[in-house]
């Protein structure tokens, strides 16, 4: 197997396109394990960890151009306040180890139905940036996703950053797994209010092929949240919110949970982030960001 | 190891770091600093990695094995089936059912079908892709009810049924005022130890072999390797590698003999070491249950009869089901007084993966139906969990379901008097911490459908082996004078899978022999066998032959002292590096006495004997020794989400004697966390014989953000039939502490919950 390490980014793109066999591998914390496992046998990786214009993050304008290299421990420790819905999403991923290790970029590239940015990322209207030798374009994170484990990415692109809003409002995420810590999602769920559109952003894992948007229940809320009065929601209206997220997964029974339980745990993530979110819309509650 | 040697003239009693003190391992600092090697460290230069090809199908005839292909691989030096095993081709620990390599059939999916031994071990695993096997794929038999009935496929020649305990007493028709009954299941828990099977097998030259291997008793390894090479014992020499955990899993053989038969067929040393996903494949799991239960009482909450029907899934080989279906038969009602008594305990093959010992052995799975019934009697008779178990715990001078009196301490009403005596953790107002609620940080919960619930469970295992098996340990020890001060050498053969084995060797013979600087023996079958490091013995049975030992040469070193001095025997006492008077006066010393000779000897040390039980009626005084833990447990569920956090798990044991009082709480701590973990999350998930979550992703043990707080008592109640009085105290927290989290969410839901590990979907309704 061939080890490829370019130190730019143009010899990275330069590389992707010379051998569109190679898998790119950034904190190799998806990529060993395939290969652990034997359940991939690429002709060469190719390493991006010294290719150090990922491995930053900027503010331009009303966004931030998140770096495919910036790891999960850096997104908790440096944008808690940009980014509030993808820190929270960042500090409920695996270990202290692999937030260490592992980016979001590396998780944009394995488009996991389970991956924990993703609903972080849809909620927030996020979009993908990808560079080839010909050239850059952005994808709207809700077009990114095609498959499980696919995305819109050709191979001769990589993925070289996303760029999310900066946060004008509350965001949350929650996220189900069948214990405290270390654990893939069951269902997971992503929350974003955008008080200036009036628009609200919705993210869904682990409850379908691919990460999914709950488009009617953002409409819903879109619509009957009291933007101008901050007014508490009719518990009739987060009920029918809740009732929407469900309705937009597409779950399965597996190994990690029940189909039904999927849809159950996503009304109520729904329903609670939404309190939240609201609370902090009203000012009477911050977001909880976890400890430590 | 603490303090120095004291030297002449003092009166201390035993050296430092002995019996009832907490010295370093000596394995501590390696392990925790990363460089103790472990079996999957063995290496040697010119080695050859070995590979096993196994089954994907729970159930098949193999009509062809072509292993042309993967012998041409360059490479290569063997490719091995069954028509290599020279000797015996089925082993096994009770009954030999279990091919060495496949013949004709398979029983479970990953059962071993043929070896590769390669110069690498990528190359090994490519071979063994290129061995082409056609199967006949069968149907498999999946439900250990099913498997009894007479119209099922019979997987073995002598059928379905690996063993039926029947316990009888009293009135065969009883009845009481008040009568619960319950179904309940457990499903299949893995041991999880974090060092997969490992090993290396180095040929002498002479047709002979040299095996190097994580296990847990090295002699019934040996026993059964040598029946399958066809070799003596004297030319198939065990020693024990690096283990990183065991918990029962490593009973059976791994890569024992395969690893052997690759290094004398090629002439060179074979490595094996399984990965994480074949770890799984590789051992005996903790047999899933199915369980009936009826008890009836006075109203006063007095326990009548007892009615238990119980079905173990053995899984495709008998490893040790017949004991685990002896333990759950004979200790299946919990430690409580029932005066008459209907139980039936079966043992079945399927073509599951094969179960056999894990860590509380057949007690663990009777113990959540048993407290869950006692929980409904309670509530039926109105009172407490506490209350009815004070009622009906078993005490000194009690009367086992087998007939057998206890005949020492056995203060259930004690441990859970004194659970409920300790404070209860306060409910967490104050500042929100995601830490402390169902969920963690995965940001389910603010507060939200989280309600308490507290729960209790008490426990009781046997310890050491039962039925009248002969159980002994061996123990050599050495004294010698080096460099004028005095060293003992102990040499057993007791495996050392984490416990602290090793330093309760050290301490016994500190104790005994007054000697500070104790050398542990690699351990290997160059001594006689320890038993196995299972059933919580080896404290009791290998320290107790460590102490004999001892006490022999002590004896011979007195004796040699009073011979030189002129002086009687009786008047004279190890000190240190000397022999004292007693007036604890230098008399002479150890360097004076001894000069370059030394004094050893070997013991063999039985407990007492335990005899078979009745096959029609159970009764018999089948155990030596019983352990007795009790937990508490406090729980926050989410009952919007099924999601747990258990806020503290309390426990007291009775171990007799702490010996080694940090490793007691030690032990106490792992094996509460373990079977918390059954209640929770552990289980490998079956479908249709086939396991889908072979791996640390999807098979869940607990993480320390999910492992509570552990208030421990430890009492000692010395019994008077243990060296110092100690009780052996892995297994029984193990057993008590799923139960009372059980409990907890029972509680704290409001639910009747009858399956662990209880999954959100029970909690929600949406299984
Ligand atoms: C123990 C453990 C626990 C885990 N827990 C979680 C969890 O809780 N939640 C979760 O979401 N994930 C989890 N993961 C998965 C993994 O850590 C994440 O998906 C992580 O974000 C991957 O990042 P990485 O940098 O390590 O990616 P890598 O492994 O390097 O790459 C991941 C994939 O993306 C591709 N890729 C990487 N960089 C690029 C690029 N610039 N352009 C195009 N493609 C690229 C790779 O080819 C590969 O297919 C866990 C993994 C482990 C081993």
């Amino acid at each position: 197997m061939d080890f490829l390490s370019p130190t730019s980014l143009p010899d990275a793109l330069a590389a992707r396109a010379e051998h569109p066999g190679a898998v790119p591998i950034m904190g190799g914390t998806d990529v060993m394990v395939e290969l652990n496992f034997d359940r991939h046998r690429p002709p060469a990786l190719l390493d991006l960890t010294r290719v150090s214009e990922l491995a930053t993050w900027d503010r331009v304008g009303d966004e931030i151009r998140l770096g495919a290299g910036v790891t999960y421990s850096r997104v908790i420790a440096e944008l808690a306040a940009e980014l509030p819905g993808l820190a929270l999403a960042a500090r409920t991923v695996g270990s202290p180890q692999i937030r260490n290790r592992g980016t979001v970029g590396g998780n944009v590239g394995a488009a996991s139905p389970a991956g924990d940015s993703h609903p972080a990322l849809l909620a927030a209207h996020a979009e993908v940036e990808l560079s080839s030798l010909t050239g850059v374009r952005r994808v709207p994170a809700a077009e990114f996703y095609t498959g499980p484990k696919r995305h819109a990415g050709r191979p001769d692109e990589l993925v070289t950053a996303v760029w999310v809003p900066a946060a004008t409002g509350p965001q949350q995420f929650s996220k189900i797994g069948t214990r405290n810590a270390m654990v893939i999602a069951v269902a997971a769920l992503g929350l974003a209010l955008h008080p200036e559109q009036r628009s609200v952003g919705t993210g869904i894992g682990s409850a379908g092929p691919t990460p999914l948007r709950a488009r009617d229940a953002e409409e819903l809320l879109a619509a009957e949240l009291d933007w101008e009065g901050r007014a508490d929601v009719p518990d009739p209206v987060a009920e029918e919110f809740g009732r929407l997220v469900a309705a937009a997964a597409s779950p399965i029974d597996d190994v990690r949970g029940t189909a039904a339980y999927r849809r159950h745990a996503l009304a109520v993530m729904a329903r609670r982030c939404l309190a939240w979110a609201w609370a902090e819309a009203q000012g009477r509650e911050g977001p909880r960001r976890g400890e430590g | 190891m603490t303090g120095t040697t004291e030297t002449t003239g003092t009166t201390r009693v035993g050296a430092p770091g002995g019996v009832g003190e907490s010295p370093l391992r000596p394995d501590g600092i390696l392990k925790v600093t990363g460089e103790f090697a472990y079996g999957s460290d063995l290496w040697m230069d010119d080695m050859l990695w070995g590979v096993t090809l196994r089954s994907p199908h729970p159930s098949a005839r193999i009509l062809k094995v072509d292993i042309t292909e993967a012998l041409r691989t360059a490479g290569v030096f063997a490719v091995l089936t069954h028509d290599d095993v020279p000797g015996q081709k089925h082993f096994g620990l009770e009954h030999q059912d279990q091919p060495v390599l496949a013949v004709d059939v398979v029983r479970y999916q990953g059962e071993p079908v043929a070896l590769v031994a390669a110069d690498h071990p990528e190359t090994a695993r490519q071979a063994a892709k290129k061995i082409v096997v056609d199967y006949e794929v069968l149907e498999p038999v999946v439900d250990a009810r099913k498997a009894l009935l007479p119209d099922a496929p019979q997987l073995h020649p002598h059928g379905n049924l690996v063993r039926h305990v029947r316990i009888r007493t009293g009135d065969p028709h009883p009845s009481a005022e008040v009568v619960v009954s319950g179904d309940y299941e457990v499903g299949m828990q893995d041991q999880a130890f974090l060092g997969p099977e490992s090993g290396l097998a180095v040929p002498d030259g002479t047709g002979g072999v040299d095996l190097y291997v994580a296990t847990q008793w090295l002699h019934v390894d040996q026993r059964q390797v040598c029946a399958a090479l066809g070799l003596g014992p004297d030319r198939v020499r065990l020693r024990l590698a690096g283990v990183g955990g065991a918990f029962g899993g490593r009973e059976d053989l791994s890569m024992h003999v395969h690893g052997c038969l690759l290094a004398l067929h090629t002439g060179k040393p074979v490595k094996m070491v399984y990965n994480r996903e074949e770890s799984f494949f590789g051992h005996v799991h903790r047999h899933p249950a199915s369980m009936h239960y009826e008890y009836g009482a006075d109203r006063d909450g007095r326990l009548v009869y007892a009615r238990a029907t119980i079905h173990l899934d053995g899984g495709a080989y008998a490893s040790s089901t017949p004991a685990v279906v002896g333990n759950a038969g004979t200790m299946g009602l919990g430690p409580y007084e029932i005066p008459n008594i209907h139980v039936d305990c079966y043992g079945a093959y399927t073509n599951n993966p094969p179960c056999g010992a894990m860590r509380g052995f057949g007690s663990v799975q009777t113990a959540f139906a048993v407290e869950a019934i006692m929980d409904k009697l309670a509530e039926a008779v109105g009172l407490d969990p506490v209350e009815i178990r004070v009622r009906n715990g078993f005490h000194e001078g009690s009367t086992a379901p087998t007939g057998q009196v206890i005949d020492s301490a056995a203060p259930v009403a004690e441990l859970v008097q004194r659970l409920r005596a300790m404070p209860l953790p306060p409910d967490d107002g104050g500042e929100l911490d995601l830490r402390r609620l169902p969920g963690g940080v995965a940001n389910t919960t603010h507060g939200e459908g989280v309600r308490r619930g507290v729960g209790y469970a008490v426990a009781y295992k046997n310890v050491a082996f039962s039925e009248g098996f002969d159980d002994y340990s061996t123990a050599r020890v050495r004294l010698a004078v080096v460099g004028h001060e005095p060293v003992v050498t102990v040499h057993t053969a007791a495996a050392e899978v984490g416990q602290g084995l090793v330093t309760v060797e050290q301490q016994i013979c500190r104790t005994e022999l007054e000697v500070e600087r104790v050398v542990v023996a690699p351990k290997d079958t160059q001594v006689g066998s320890a038993g196995s490091s299972s059933a919580s013995r080896q404290t009791y049975v290998t320290g107790g032959a460590v102490r004999a030992a001892c006490q022999s040469v002590r004896r011979t070193v007195l004796a040699r002292a009073a011979q030189r001095l002129g002086v009687d025997a009786a008047t004279l006492r190890l000190a240190g590096d000397a022999v004292v008077d007693d007036l604890g006066a230098v008399a002479v010393t150890l360097a004076d006495l001894l000069g370059t000779d030394e004094v050893e000897d070997t013991v063999e040390w039985r407990h007492r004997p335990t005899y078979p039980i009745d096959p029609e009626t159970g009764q018999g005084n089948a155990h030596v020794q019983y352990a007795f833990a009790a937990h508490r447990a406090v729980v926050d569920v989410d009952v919007e989400l099924g999601l747990v956090k258990v806020v503290e798990l309390a426990c007291t044991q009775d171990v007799g004697k702490a010996v080694n009082p940090s490793a007691v709480v030690g032990q106490i701590q792992g094996g509460s966390t373990q079977g918390m973990g059954l209640a929770l999350m552990e289980e490998i998930q079956i479908v249709a014989g086939r396991i889908t979550n072979p791996s640390f992703t999807d098979y869940l043990i607990p993480t320390i953000l999910d492992t509570p707080p552990m208030p421990i008592e430890v009492l000692e109640y010395a019994d008077p039939h243990a060296p110092y009085g100690l009780r052996g105290v892995g297994e029984a927290p193990t057993i008590s502490s799923g139960p009372a989290v059980a409990a907890a969410i029972r509680a704290a839901t409001g639910l009747d919950l009858r399956r662990v590990p209880i999954r959100p979907e029970d909690v929600t309704g949406t299984r």
